[in-house]
């Protein structure tokens, strides 16, 4: 049993899973995320700036080594175009997003969870980027192993959503009884003839190989391209593999799509949380139905693109209660919409924590 | 000229485009150092010069506007074979926009080769001037030409450390400098001065390229420094598991606790707050119980205030936020600053305050206590929890002086005088 956070949970499981290298430029809440990924992975660089981070992860992703960083918005904002690059691009990478109290610099010591409409965004186009979050200690161990398989085997990069109050706090751990982390690797182009970088093999992903390798020539392009990985304008063999970056997250989604869903017979009620709110959605709905009220609960941990087997659950209730900590409720509105809706409410707040409270309250002042 | 490396035919430039000449002797100079194709990734940045990506036999890579030397930076690293040659083609725009990108490579002398295709406007987007445009230079954006001077980029990359630099004219076979910087072990930067012809030409006319590099005070000198080590990341042969880094917790105590209590102990930065409530927490693993410990700090480092809440509970816990907690220890000015809403909030539980403080009126228990006197500033956190452990042993005071006398302070701190100062006390 140890006494440890979930900074150091993420680290060990990524370097686990199989990440090479930690790209790190400092930044609160997420320096115990850098410091350890100095500690623990194979090679580690201090960049000067996170553009240059994103750029260097694109140079060794395209190398076939699995990059990994960690950041806050105003770091992640800066590394958005360099995102966009490397999900055409198709470059496996991880960014830790360790959300804090905005906006702009707002406070980096206070948790939030105020970046999910952006993230929902962030690719020109709103395709959707691998978006998986972490709601507990054990979560922290599982879900960078996950984002790590998802992101090598999509080709893509992943985010692994996280704030302050998952990374900085210390609980026990007894680690002993933590899973195997599988160790992933790149999906590697077979054979030494015919190789198209962008040309889909399996599940709509194309075969990889680094570039600079010694027998097959390799292209890697930003720009909308072809199958050969040359600048195309739109023509229809570009614009199809542009569909294809699309097409290839919902034909895979459903293998990492990670959430908890603990339903009660006979409950018209849903509370749906997820991240650092998740915990007091969990010890709600404990006590709610300690007092004979039945209610029931959906941990959501890949948030985006919203795993279609969300929308059947939410489907069979009357009443949904979606709590996290921003201003007017951001994954509420990415499942709902922007308009009210009678049935659908939020538990929300900025600058401390939502509490169980709150939400049992929300729960118990409608229906039954 | 077509060759192993590039063809030639239909380069993607305006006719006159100085372009042209940077490719070809590229693939010339390629050709002259004997490479195999598959040993060269040609880097390219977002300009005229990045269309080229189509014409070349080799690794490709089409980046981002300005980014292109990071990339090949990571690319390079990531190879880690000096065998392969990572060859960046830039702008003077991408240059403007990604000098950071190049004063980083070349002060750490990452193995690239840049060839930076200068001609002192931003061509593909209309003619604007760019950070490289030498003053007195009619764009599209300073028809009266520029007011002040360009950067003086092989300066600029010189003075970060660059081990290979130079200024050419271009204009006719330049491939043997191409060459030599291509094989140059290192960072190499060659910037090619060119004139657009679709821009520079049509607003500067009659005046000479060599005129106009000579009269920006551009010099045509070149510079290298062989003793120069390339910059490279080797991965670690001794790598050790984390969990290794932080001690092994047994339960050998046993605690009393039945349901959770919550503790928030408040001090100043530098005053072992958060290191005290971190020994607690353990302490109470030690006693077999699941706990959490959060810290709340502004974000300077050395001052200020430095308050932790610490949870301990028989059972997982799960929201670890604490409202109102059942135990608040004051120990300093700050500290009280901080937590000061908790003496009218907090209507039952315990507050524990250093006798030098002037708490506000509670409704809760209020004790007073000469921590900061006894243990000093250091220490008065540790000892107003063993004064709390001594008055409520939620968990066994052995388990937290046994805590203590295996931590990292062990040694420096005499833990036993420090409990013994509170004897007699309530």
């Amino acid at each position: 049993m140890i006494l440890t956070n979930g900074s150091m949970l993420i680290i060990e499981s990524l370097a686990r899973a199989g990440g090479e290298i930690f790209i790190g430029y400092p930044i609160t809440p997420a320096n115990a995320l850098y410091r350890y990924g100095t500690m623990r992975f194979p090679m580690w660089l201090a960049a000067p700036d996170e553009i240059t981070t994103l750029q260097w992860m694109a140079g060794f992703s395209a190398t076939g080594r699995l990059p990994v960083t960690a950041t806050s918005f105003p770091g992640f904002a800066l590394m958005v175009e360099s995102i966009n690059m490397a999900f055409m691009m198709e470059l496996p990478m991880i960014v830790i997003l360790v959300q804090r109290l905005g906006p702009s610099t707002g406070t980096a010591t206070c948790g939030a969870q105020g970046d999910l409409l952006f993230l929902n965004g962030v690719i020109s186009g709103g395709y959707g980027v691998p978006t998986m979050c972490i709601s507990s200690m054990e979560d922290c161990w599982s879900i960078p192993a996950a984002a790590a398989k998802c992101a090598v085997e999509l080709r893509t990069p992943v985010f692994v959503l996280t704030s302050k109050e998952s990374v900085m706090p210390l609980s026990d751990m007894d680690v002993s009884s933590l899973p195997e982390v599988e160790r992933v690797s790149y999906p590697m182009h077979a054979g030494q003839s015919n190789y198209l970088p962008y040309l889909p093999e399996n599940n709509l992903v194309p075969d990889f190989l680094p570039t600079g390798n010694d027998s097959i020539q390799t292209r890697v392009t930003a720009s909308t391209h072809d199958s050969e990985g040359l600048l195309r304008h739109s023509t229809k063999e570009a614009m199809a593999n542009t569909h294809r970056l699309h097409d290839k997250m919902t034909a895979n989604l459903d293998e990492f799509t990670y959430y908890e869903l603990d339903e009660e017979d006979g409950s018209d009620t849903l509370v749906l949380s997820f991240g650092i709110t998740a915990n007091a959605a969990r010890e709600a709905v404990g006590k709610l139905r300690s007092s004979g009220r039945k209610v029931s609960l959906l941990i959501a941990k890949t948030l985006l693109p919203v795993p279609p087997r969300y929308f059947d659950v939410l489907s069979g209730y009357e009443r949904i209660i979606v709590a996290e900590e921003n201003l007017d409720g951001q994954y509420r509105r990415i499942l709902f919409g922007a308009s009210d809706r009678e049935n659908v409410t939020g538990v929300n707040a900025i600058g401390r924590m939502v509490t169980p409270d709150e939400i049992l309250r929300e729960v118990a002042n409608h229906g039954k | 000229m077509e060759n192993r490396f590039l063809a030639t035919s239909g380069l993607p430039f305006c006719k006159g485009c100085g372009h042209h000449l940077i490719a070809r002797n590229t693939g010339k100079a390629l050709e002259s150092l004997d490479l195999d194709p598959m040993n060269v990734v040609i880097v390219t940045d977002i300009g005229c010069n990045g269309i080229i990506d189509r014409k070349f036999h080799t690794h490709t890579v089409h980046g981002l506007h300005g980014r292109s030397v990071a990339l090949a930076t990571g690319i390079t690293l990531g190879l880690d074979d000096r065998s392969k040659k990572v060859i960046v083609f830039i702008g003077d725009g991408g240059a403007t926009i990604g000098l950071q990108h190049v004063i980083e490579a070349a002060h750490r002398n990452v193995d690239i080769t840049v060839i930076v295709h200068n001609n002192m406007l931003y061509g593909m987007t209309g003619g604007q001037s760019s950070g490289l445009t030498p003053c007195g230079f009619k764009t599209t954006t300073s028809p009266d030409g520029k007011s002040y001077s360009g950067y003086d980029l092989c300066r600029i990359v010189g003075s970060a450390g660059a081990s290979y630099v130079r200024r050419i004219i271009c204009m006719g076979d330049f491939s043997s400098h191409l060459a030599e910087a291509i094989d140059w072990e290192g960072f190499a930067l060659v910037e090619a001065m060119e004139i657009c012809p679709s821009y520079g030409v049509k607003y500067n006319p009659g005046r000479k390229l060599a005129g106009i590099v000579k009269e920006a005070g551009l010099s045509l000198d070149f510079h290298k420094n062989p003793e120069r080590k390339c910059f490279s990341v080797k991965p670690s042969t001794i790598i050790k598991s984390l969990f290794e880094e932080v001690p092994d917790v047994e339960a050998c105590f046993e605690s009393t606790l039945t349901e959770p209590i919550s503790i928030v102990l408040s001090g100043s930065a530098g005053g072992g707050v958060q290191l005290a409530a971190e020994l607690l927490a353990r302490a109470a693993m030690a006693s077999g119980l699941h706990v959490t410990k959060k810290g709340n700090y502004p974000v300077t480092v050395g001052t200020g205030f430095s308050s932790a809440t610490v949870i301990m509970s028989p059972h997982k816990i799960l929201f670890n936020e604490v409202s109102e907690p059942d135990v608040l220890i004051v120990v300093t000015e700050d500290g009280l600053r901080y937590s000061a809403h908790f003496f009218d909030s907090m209507r039952e539980g315990l507050i524990i305050a250093d006798s030098g403080l002037t708490p506000p009126p509670t409704n809760s228990d209020l004790i007073t206590l000469d921590f900061t006197k006894k243990a000093g500033t250091r220490n008065a956190a540790i000892l107003s929890l063993m004064y709390y452990l001594k008055r409520n042993p939620v968990i066994p005071m052995e388990a937290f002086m046994d805590t203590l006398e295996k931590s990292r302070i062990a040694g420096k701190v005499d833990f036993r005088a420090m409990l013994s100062s509170l004897d007699g006390t309530e």
